[in-house]
């Protein structure tokens, strides 16, 4: 009943369209007359101008990285000065509205907790060849890794080898009985080609050391999703590729989750538009009006669910009824990670794990237990954008659960929204006397790392050392948090939620403060009193009701009619 | 003898009825989107509140030219003739089986005891749950110019008073309409119109 306006509003302006189509279109026809003979004939066109297979420069036995790079720096002069500008070389950034200094060079996380002192392993996902120890070269051209980002398969970069894909068929890690392929170097280099969810995918599907660990939104299940999993990138859906969103000038990539956009509460973006806005927000397209208005456009229009829907964009992001859980792919993340059981070995001192009914990993000798969670329903917190992360400096208090990020934003500031986030706990090591977070040697095989030694005191000493840490010898394990926002995996438009998860006493937003929502809240005062009221005129009405039918038989002798 | 007046005209009626259907479907949906009970779920109880808010909008709007035109708004003038007779009716006469003491007759077809309750009613019940009722649903067009005391807690609170008003009301208003000569005389008559009086 409610729909009808809208949508008779919707046809309406759709019949004005179609018809104004049609003039410029019997215009046009009436204008150019020979129109219908350009039409070319059909041919397979292919979308770039360029075939990179047929350039002499990449015709070459290529025996490194490096000297791929070379070859693609000939024509694309520029490209390694821009790629070395961003993030994704530097790792490195200083956080202008909290003015700390991040990036995965300094943070700590609760997964792996950093990459100090384990360059070799971490760093595979590094942009570059070579960044094994802080002597990495940051300003040399071919240290870029091209092919990182521009393959089009058949390259990997191997954790343990500082960033490089393996150039011959090579035991690793050593003597693991584990062995690498070599990477065809001139083949790879010769199908170069724009960047894909699988490239993309490669490290940021496999954030914390594995499949789906880290983020919840992002996994391996994304590269060849259904429209059911992301309404965007599913295959069919919008097929879109990362940079459809997070659309990319001169090698710097929009969007980042260091520097999120909470709310963007303006119309979608033109095309040419100068805009500083991120164009990876959902408002970037849709706009923050996104939902069918009825007509008045909102003033009359609060009738319908489109312009109520609408209202909505003030307090909530879209991904929070848009994306009604993560890790749906078939793809767990992890939800919990105690690092504190790791080191413990079996009875024959042998490293062991523990798998679930489904096969995953649920403990490791290596990394301590895990706890896995799929198709998860998200918490919801407000967020303004801002977020400061606890760093390996930084005093904590073991006696609370360390935040090791803090996302900020109360209810009613203008840029404050109430996001879906996967909140990931754990426990990490401490330095019990100078109470700072520790970053331990785990993966690069050698005498001190965890993996390979199972020692505590010797994988902190080494990783503290290459951190620039200081270390008294005496460590703990103190709980952790970290805030992931959710923001892949956007369902279609029909599995986004209804109103009554939220709106009922027991919903989604139980824990959210500072709005009232209806529904969920209200005054227990004035329920009490009102119920209290109308129970007392009921009570009171029946009562005169038997008081009348018992007096009413009494006099029934005198004539009551 | 059994005299029978025409005292609820056809246009009175069908607004009498219509808006009691409306109001006990404000009261079910309204006390569902409140929280109270879940039964159609709350996006269809949201719609079916506000649509049917509409229509009684749209009905008011029509009640009122009509009590203007017709001036039977001057059937809700207070009067305190006999009110002290009716209530002490209500108290103990009609347990004793006597007569209503109310003479009623179609300019003055209410006794001064509903004269007052749908006085206030039209002048208190009403207005608070408009006003609230329109502050709820056009909120995102006015918080930002609302100041910092009056949020929509504020309005939703204001709004659950006036249907909990309304409740105690219809509580009462039902009941009262078995206290005629027969319990269903009264309902009878708002639905013929006519009035049989002894």
């Amino acid at each position: 009943m409610i729909k009808n306006p809208s949508r008779a509003g919707g046809r309406l302006a759709r019949h004005a369209l179609l018809a104004c189509l049609l003039l410029v279109a019997l215009n046009a026809a009436a204008q150019t007359p020979a129109a219908s003979d350009a039409a070319p004939a059909r041919t397979e066109v292919k979308e770039s101008t360029a075939e990179h297979g047929k350039f002499s420069q990449l015709k070459k036995p290529f025996k490194t990285g490096e000297e791929v790079t070379e070859a693609c720096l000939s024509c694309h002069t520029e490209a390694a000065r821009q790629v070395m500008a961003t993030r994704h070389w530097t790792w490195d950034y200083v956080n202008p509205s909290t003015g700390q200094r991040l990036g995965k060079k300094t943070m700590l996380n609760s997964f792996c907790i950093a990459d100090r002192s384990n360059e070799a392993f971490c760093n595979a996902c590094h942009v570059g060849y070579g960044w094994k120890d802080d002597r990495f070269d940051f300003s040399s051209e071919r240290n870029v890794d091209c092919l990182a980002c521009h393959n089009t398969g058949q390259y990997a970069k191997i954790p343990g080898l500082a960033g490089h894909p393996a150039y011959q068929r090579m035991e690793y890690p050593p003597d693991s009985g584990k062995f690498v392929e070599a990477v065809d170097l001139p083949k790879v280099a010769r199908r170069v080609g724009k960047t894909s969810r699988a490239t993309c995918g490669a490290c940021h599907f496999y954030g914390g050391g594995g499949d789906g660990v880290k983020h919840g939104d992002l996994d391996s299940s994304l590269k060849q999703p259904d429209r059911k999993l992301d309404v965007h990138m599913g295959v069919d859906g919008g097929n879109f590729t990362c940079a459809t969103c997070h659309k990319t000038e001169s090698h710097r990539i929009a969007g980042s989750r260091i520097t999120p956009t909470a709310s963007d509460p303006h119309r979608a973006i033109l095309r040419g538009e100068k805009t500083d806005r991120n164009p990876a927000s959902c408002q970037a397209c849709h706009g923050d009006q996104p939902h069918q208005p009825g007509p008045g456009a909102g003033l009359l229009g609060s009738l319908t669910r489109g312009d109520r829907l609408n209202a909505h964009t003030r307090t909530l992001a879209c991904q929070t009824c848009h994306i009604p859980a993560f890790a749906r792919g078939g793809v767990p993340t992890k939800m919990f990670w105690d690092w504190s059981t790791a080191g413990t070995l079996d009875a024959d001192g042998k490293p062991f794990q523990k798998k679930d009914e489904h096969g995953h990993v649920i403990f490791d000798s290596k990394k301590g237990d895990f706890r896995l969670g799929e198709n998860v329903e998200p918490d919801y917190v407000w967020f303004d954008g801002r977020v400061d992360y606890t760093l390996k400096s930084d005093r904590i208090d073991p006696a609370h659960i360390v935040r090791i990020n803090a996302f900020h934003g109360d209810a009613g500031e203008p840029d404050a929204r109430i996001w879906p986030v996967k909140r990931f706990r754990g426990k990490q090591p401490y330095d019990l006397e100078h109470l700072t977070l520790l970053v331990p040697h785990t993966a690069t095989p050698d005498d001190t790392a965890l993996w390979f030694n199972y020692d505590w005191d010797r994988a902190l000493a080494a990783g503290t050392a290459a951190a620039g840490q200081p270390f008294s010898g005496r460590f703990g394990f103190v709980e952790t948090e970290m805030l992931w926002p959710i923001t892949h995996m956007v369902a279609p438009g029909e599995q986004a939620l209804g109103c009554v998860e939220c709106h009922s006493r027991d919903g989604r937003l139980k824990a959210v403060s500072g709005v009232y929502l209806p529904g969920r809240d209200h005054s227990l005062l004035l329920d009490r009193a009102g119920f209290g009221l109308a129970g007392l005129a009921l009570l009171g009405v029946l009562g005169h009701g038997t008081l009348r039918i018992f007096t009413r038989r009494k006099h029934k002798g005198h004539g009551n009619d | 003898m059994i005299e029978r007046i025409y005292l609820f005209k056809r246009f009175e009626r069908f607004w009498h009825w219509s808006q009691a259907a409306l109001a006990l479907t404000l009261l079910i949906t309204g006390f569902e989107v409140h929280g109270s009970y879940s039964l159609l779920g709350f996006g269809q109880a949201v719609s079916t509140h506000t649509t049917a808010a509409w229509l009684l909008v749209g009905l008011w709007i029509f009640a009122i030219f009509w009590h203007f035109t017709t001036g039977e708004w001057r059937q809700y003038i207070p009067s305190f003739d006999q009110l002290g007779a009716v209530i002490r009716h209500y108290s103990y006469g009609i347990f004793l089986g006597r007569p209503h003491p109310y003479r009623v007759v179609p300019e003055r077809k209410h006794n001064p005891l509903q004269r007052l309750a749908y006085l206030g009613l039209k002048l208190a019940i009403n207005p608070l749950i408009w006003a609230s009722g329109i502050a709820y649903l056009f909120y995102a067009q006015w918080r930002d110019l609302a100041p910092a005391w009056l949020g929509l807690q504020e309005v939703a609170i204001a709004h659950t008073l006036g249907a909990f008003m309304m409740l105690v009301f219809l509580i009462a208003h039902v009941y009262f309409t078995t206290t005629g000569p027969t319990p269903l005389a009264h309902i009878k008559a708002m639905i013929t119109g006519y009035e049989e009086t002894h």
